[in-house]
């Protein structure tokens, strides 16, 4: 239970997560399609654009209480005293939990018990926002009355929030039990470096010697959030016996009830979990931290309880980005051959030991072809939330530095910079810098579009400059669960247990319609309960549709055996001599010339007489995601009197592998390049001396509006995954990895002024225009 | 102590019941059982709650309930006519306006405000037009694109 809760968990855990690229033999089976690659509306949008679509906060039960968690206002602080007794008092409160509501059922799990305590303080408040008690009540205004009523005494602690600050020798200890692993001797005195990381191969100090021309510089990128606009909401019911249910918005209902259950001490079969309609997660919903503060809620009262976190809470108490500190070097040749490359990576976790700073230094250097490489990772503690995965998570800001650099070498060298990555890109047979030799990879065929796209050519305005940059991710495949039923009239219902973020149901649907020969209308996809199929890891690491999609093809092949089946009976022939194509039974060979093709609807009528309902299933372990690609143009203005800058013209071009419905896989490529442009120019959570976060609301920590936006131009490009049925790769992420590299050429190329610390924000443009001036 | 408010919403009298310092989303979510406006930050900064109130286009987490009393009140339920959807329903599906959809309805009401005084906005007037509605995931490139096209069906 331990061990799979964890590793169900892929960003917790990179060696599940990272699946190397070729791992068997190639199952490619399928380059041309009827349906695959249409783009028909979705089987949700109706909902979705009606107001009938159930998000998080949309379900309601009766006798529902409403839940409201008290939280700590002190980055660091010890709980000496929780006084609850006021509260529970007050009249139409149920419940009232603190952490001794939540006892450690987490049998020796490091990593769950991070989540237990990230849940709900035990002793100690590690940041601004870490939950410390909650209650449960017959409506919000006496929850917020009750809440007033707690009393904590606290004992302030010495906080460190910043990533520089905190692996400095004498910074406060975010955790004075931690001593950095990865490191030989083990230290003797604890740290805020959880872990170091070190990937690589070849003689990088051989590799500079080599050099005639080295770049080298530092940079520093701010914590960032996925800022979904809809905030984490549940409705929990808990019953003596020991059931549950719960609805919620997650990126993975199993994984929800996974953890959950063990840290609620349930069997994971008696906790029902039903994901709600999400409203937009990018990693932010693959993490618990309301579920099982919801459920003891509703354990205690014994009545089901509602609990919503506010936007001020979203911010402070679910799970961000990194802030980082990143030191690039790269040392090339004159012709344009890179020697060597080293990167030291700094990635902040929050309070809890993470893996993000090893993401980076895999990513780092992902996009070449490198004799020479090393990339070093520090996992950093600070007094800030618990990061989470965000899009890509670590790849980047890692990117950013790195791209960065890359530029400026092809400028010294006088390169143009298309032309330099060209010639030090990855490609088949490449050995990645983090370890595997890769298979057919897009990272040479986008910056080749790139070359070519109009974009390049297109004249610039005043104050306006162009960058480009490059972008990796793995992707990820993972355990997936999927069922096909077909009706009594022969339409299909398409089970899954992946939750749909941006279109994935027609995407999936119109696989099965191609594998079985149907039209797409004929087949209904929906996303089951935890109770209807198997275990399913989360929609993240772009695996929704590349994993779904592959069990929904078995599961249609499954299907195709058995329709095979029942119509050689319905025609007293032999299964060998029916084959399965164009949605019909066909009898093989020309003594059966008479018999007319049965339809997928015939069979299916006849069901009840031939063995019963047909259906089919799949469960798998999806090996193979392919790794992704992108390269992305930048037009920037700059106005120098202000600092501001506005994107102009925007290109994403990127390897999908097979665009199974285009339209979305634009929208992946437009949404992530958006997300990562606010990033580049606006996006930091700002602390203030006292440890507190300063702009926990969309007002002052600022996502990018339509009015800051052009179109966002993009360009799929096609190179199928030899991994799967269709050649389908993820497609969800790696276009944020580029923008914040994109756009600091953009700007050095249009002043010649290097920025290294993101957000690019105004007031940091300006400074560094003004220092340039000064020269 | 329930303050009795009556209104017009979607075309219907509606009477409730309410606590004077109750929003009119709370209202609308909670007490009316419209849960198509979304409470994405409570403080009128996402728009993912935008009514129309009197035809004008607002933040009903910033409107307080009893201040519906006597106004017309129109919200995404109210959009589309029978089975017939609004062109602004038809183009978001179109042009895969959406893809989480929580911010949809908002959009959909702050477009339709905007088409209404504007019925052939120009690309930049549109994204000032809905500078107040968060998406975070699809960029605008197709929201701008649906209302541009919803635009052209509505004027004929």
């Amino acid at each position: 239970m331990a061990s799979e809760s964890t590793t169900a968990h892929p960003f917790e855990d990179a060696p599940n997560h990272v699946t190397p690229t070729v791992v068997h033999d190639p199952i490619l089976t399928k380059t041309d399609f009827k349906s695959v690659g249409t783009r028909p509306l979705r089987p949700d949008g109706l909902d979705k654009v009606t107001g009938r679509a159930r998000y998080g906060a949309d379900f309601n039960l009766p006798g529902q209480l409403v839940g409201l968690v008290l939280r700590s206002p002190h980055a660091h602080a010890k709980i000496k005293k929780i006084d609850t007794s006021k509260a529970e008092k007050l009249a139409g409160v149920k419940a009232v939990i603190t952490a001794a509501d939540l006892p450690d059922h987490t049998a020796g799990d490091q990593s769950m018990y991070d989540i237990l305590e990230n849940c709900m303080a035990r002793g100690i408040a590690k940041y601004d926002g870490h939950a410390v008690a909650a209650v449960a009540a017959v409506d919000a205004p006496t929850a917020r009355a009750a809440l007033k009523l707690i009393k904590v005494d606290y004992e302030i602690l010495p906080h460190v929030t910043d990533v520089d600050e905190a692996v400095k020798p004498n910074a406060p200890l975010v955790n004075p039990k931690m001593f950095t692993e990865g490191v030989e001797p083990k230290p003797k005195k604890a740290s805020n470096i959880a872990k170091r990381t070190e990937f690589g191969h070849g003689d990088v100090d051989a590799g500079f010697k080599d050099a005639d021309v080295i770049v080298e510089r530092s940079f520093r990128t701010e914590q960032t959030h996925q800022g979904y606009i809809e905030p984490h909401a549940c409705v929990a019911s808990v019953s003596p016996d020991g059931t549950g249910e719960l609805w919620v918005c997650t990126q993975g209902h199993f994984v929800y009830r996974n953890h959950c259950a063990m840290l609620l001490g349930m069997e994971v079969s008696k906790l029902r979990v039903t994901s709600s309609e999400i409203g937009g997660g990018f990693g932010g919903k693959t993490h618990v931290w309301a579920e099982p503060v919801a459920l003891a809620l509703s354990r205690k009262a014994n009545r089901p309880v509602k609990l919503t976190m506010s936007r001020d809470e979203v911010f402070r108490a679910s799970g961000p980005t990194s802030a980082t500190s990143i030191d690039v070097r790269i040392g090339a040749k004159k012709d344009g051959t890179i020697v060597a490359a080293d990167a030291t990576l700094r990635f902040s976790g929050g309070p809890y030991y993470g893996m993000w700073a090893e993401l980076g230094a895999m990513t780092a250097f992902a996009c070449y072809d490198l004799k020479n490489v090393r990339t070093v990772g520090y996992e950093v503690l600070v007094n800030r939330p618990k990061t989470a995965a965000y899009r890509a998570p670590s790849a980047p800001m890692a990117a950013f530095a790195v791209e960065s650099v890359v530029d400026e070498l092809a400028h010294k060298i006088g390169m143009n910079e298309v032309d330099f990555r060209i010639k030090n890109a990855a490609k088949q047979g490449t050995r990645a810098s983090y370890g595997p030799v890769y298979g057919p990879i897009g990272i040479g065929a986008t910056l080749e579009a790139a070359k070519k796209h109009p974009h390049m050519k297109a004249p610039l305005g005043k104050n306006q400059g162009r960058g480009m940059a490059c972008g990796f991710w793995f992707n990820f495949g993972g355990q997936t669960c999927t069922d096909i039923n077909v009706g009594p009239d022969g339409s299909v219902t398409l089970t899954v247990g992946t939750v749909d973020v941006g279109g994935s149901r027609a995407s999936l649907a119109l696989c099965v319609a191609e594998e079985l020969g149907v039209p797409y209308e004929q087949v209904k996809c929906i996303v089951a309960d935890t109770g209807t199929l198997g275990h399913n890891d989360m929609t993240d690491g772009s695996r929704g549709t590349f994993s779904s999609s592959m069990a929904g093809i078995f599961a249609a092949r499954n299907a195709i055996t058995v329709l095979r089946e029942r119509a050689a009976k319905m025609w007293e022939i032999s299964v060998e001599d029916v084959k399965w194509e164009d949605g019909h039974a066909k009898a093989v060979g020309s003594k059966y010339g008479n018999l007319a093709p049965l339809s997928l609807k015939e069979i299916a009528a006849a069901a009840g007489n031939t063995g019963g309902p047909v259906a089919g299933h799949s469960e798998i372990v999806a090996d193979g995601a392919g790794v992704s690609f992108a390269t992305h143009i930048a037009d920037v203005e700059v106005d120098p009197e202000t600092g501001r800058s506005k994107i102009v013209r925007y290109t994403v071009i990127q390897d999908a592998g097979k665009a199974v419905h285009p339209t979305y896989v634009e929208g992946q490529y437009q949404g992530g390049a958006a997300q990562g442009i606010g990033w580049a120019l606006n996006e930091e959570y700002i602390y203030g001396k006292n440890g507190r976060l300063q702009n926990p609301g969309f007002l002052d920590y600022r996502i990018p509006v339509c009015s800051d936006l052009p179109m966002i131009d993009t360009q799929i490009l096609e190179i199928p995954n030899p991994n799967h049925p269709y050649g389908v790769r993820g497609v969800g992420e790696t276009s944020i990895v580029p923008p914040l590299a994109a756009i600091a050429n953009a700007m050095s190329n249009a002043f010649g002024v290097r920025m290294t610390h993101v957000p690019m924000s105004p007031p940091r443009v300006l400074k560094a225009l003004e220092a340039a001036q000064k020269g | 102590m329930g303050v009795l408010v009556t209104t017009t919403i979607n075309g219907d009298t509606v009477e409730f019941a309410c606590d004077p310092h109750e929003s009119l989303l709370d209202v609308l979510r909670n007490r009316l059982g419209l849960s198509g406006a979304k409470e994405g930050c409570g403080t009128g900064d996402c728009g993912s709650c935008s009514v129309q109130v009197d035809g004008r286009v607002v933040c009903s987490c910033l409107v307080l309930g009893v201040e519906a009393e006597g106004r017309e009140i129109e919200t995404v339920e109210g959009l589309s006519t029978g089975t017939e959807l609004h062109p602004l329903q038809t183009k978001f599906l179109e042009h895969a306006a959406l893809q989480c959809g929580v911010c949809t309805p908002g959009f959909l009401m702050a477009a339709k405000a905007l088409l209404e005084k504007n019925p052939d906005p120009t690309e930049e007037e549109i994204r000032f037009g809905l500078a107040g509605n968060l998406c975070r995931c699809t960029g605008y490139d197709k929201i701008v694109r649906a209302v541009q096209d919803a635009a052209k069906v509505m004027r004929g």
